[in-house]
């Protein structure tokens, strides 16, 4: 096939970019999941255990999630004081809609928990703090995790959108095609390699959600 | 947002229908964009998941179908379709589509299945033909599941038809780049805002049509509990069920 000649030749040529491309988008893609994750973890264990801001923050939750990314993009450097350029505003934009996201899957987790389990380890003498750690939110991961699986790949999608204010990527892989006049194959490359590397990641969630989570499988194998 | 981008968002010139550029012709045309992409989807994944909810065959389809669609990126989708079509409005509306199709898919599927195998046997039992159980049973039921997966994806698609812009068609998107073209960013900035707007605008609207259309006694209204939760749990449970047979079937 001669498209997979171009493919394989512009791969020859650009590979040193194309890495750096995929590189850039992994760490963009991923900070802000991490940030997301640790920041979502107390905020949803106070809105379960104060009730009354709930509602504020599944709101403002959900508020967060219809703005558009691009918007975002191009609103953040007026607030934040930086550059249209700077990686900054991704990593905080998409801190943002992973937050959004996961704060809710956490609050789920937690209410999923049966109240009778949270009753016997504090009867057998758990500490608040132990409890937490020890019995709630193991017992919340599956759904914590589920949460995370999703807001990992629609980051990973989201990333691509950077590219079109400059920001490196594989998004760049895409405009690159654009400005060489509609040329396939760096655009196939970039999809390719934006899959995989969506694949990849929630894969490796599921395998840590399988080896953290043993008792879940418990019973339906057997 | 400044003085500059005030001026901008209220300059009078923006504001009539002779001027090309306006903001009412921009609006119009996003809308086009984004109404042609979600009515596409719309009949393409709705009978789908609905097939797919009730016979609960071809779950692993729905599922992946959820997944993969996450995954791709809708710019490099528009891109590959330009390549393989040219120019125009069907890569854009192509790309929109797909990423309609999944959220619709998947929420339509999820929120049939979602509903009680009990409830749907005793609509068998007092002699409901499969027809009438999925018009006048399952499908009333899973309206509430069903108005997030669509709301999801009109703000989505809203959010993006931006792109259009980036390949030489209009819509709010225009601002965005024709802005960053010129290093103005009022403009930069107060097409960031319409577009903004204009998806939380139409979010709004959509959750009163749902109020309208979804029966009291489904999302909860009619008892006295707090409905604000119930949607939220059912919503839940909905995901649940969609991410607890996913690792089993794949």
């Amino acid at each position: 096939m001669n498209f997979f000649e171009d493919v394989r030749e512009y791969l020859r040529v650009n590979h040193e970019a194309v890495v750096q491309s995929l590189l850039d988008h992994i760490w963009l893609a991923l900070l802000p999941v991490g940030i997301a994750f640790v920041l979502s973890l107390p905020i949803g264990w106070a809105v379960s255990r104060f009730g009354w801001i709930r509602h504020p923050v599944l709101t403002l939750s959900s508020i967060i999630y219809t703005i558009p990314s691009l918007a975002l993009l191009l609103l953040l450097p007026g607030i934040l004081h930086t550059s249209i350029l700077d990686p900054l505003n991704v990593v905080v934009a998409l801190s943002l809609y992973s937050l959004a996201l996961l704060v809710r899957t956490v609050v789920d987790g937690l209410e999923s928990i049966d109240d009778q389990i949270v009753q016997a380890a504090t009867a057998m003498g758990y500490r608040p703090a132990r409890r937490w750690f020890t019995v709630d939110l193991p017992l919340a991961l599956p759904v914590i995790l589920s949460g995370l699986r999703v807001a990992t790949v629609a980051n990973i999608s989201m990333v691509s959108v950077a590219a079109l204010i400059g920001i490196g990527g594989l998004g760049q892989l895409f405009t690159r095609g654009f400005q060489l006049g509609f040329y396939g194959p760096p655009i196939a490359i970039g999809l390719v390699l934006c899959v995989a590397l969506a694949l990849l990641a929630d894969t490796i969630i599921v395998l840590f959600q399988r080896l953290v989570t043993p008792w879940t499988r418990a019973g339906s194998s057997r | 947002m400044n003085a500059d981008t005030f001026d901008f968002l209220l300059n009078g010139e923006y504001w009539t229908w002779s001027n090309y550029d306006s903001f009412p012709h921009r609006i119009l045309e996003h809308l086009h964009y984004s109404a042609l992409a979600l009515v596409i989807a719309f009949v393409i994944a709705f009978p789908i998941g609905l097939l797919i909810g009730h016979t609960d065959r071809g779950s692993f389809f729905a599922i992946n179908v959820g997944n993969a669609g996450r995954a791709l990126p809708t710019l490099g989708v528009l891109m590959l379709v330009l390549v393989l079509v040219g120019t125009g409005l069907m890569p854009v509306v192509v790309a929109l589509v797909i990423l309609a199709i999944p959220p619709i898919l998947t929420t339509t599927y999820a929120g049939i299945r979602s509903v009680s195998d009990v409830t749907v046997d005793a609509a068998r039992g007092v002699g409901m033909r499969e027809w009438q159980i999925i018009t006048g049973v399952e499908l009333p039921t899973a309206l509430p599941i069903i108005f997030g997966g669509v709301r999801n994806a009109v703000l989505q698609v809203i959010s993006t038809a931006t792109i259009a812009a980036y390949v030489g068609l209009g819509g709010l998107g225009r601002y965005l780049f024709d802005g960053l073209a010129l290093t103005d960013y009022p403009r930069v900035v107060a097409g960031s805002v319409l577009v903004a707007a204009l998806a939380v605008i139409i979010d709004l609207l959509l959750g009163l049509v749902q109020r309208l259309v979804v029966s009291p006694g489904v999302d909860g209204r009619a008892s006295k509990g707090r409905r604000g939760r119930r949607d939220a749990s059912a919503a839940a449970t909905a995901v649940r069920t969609v991410e607890e047979v996913s690792p089993a079937t794949s």
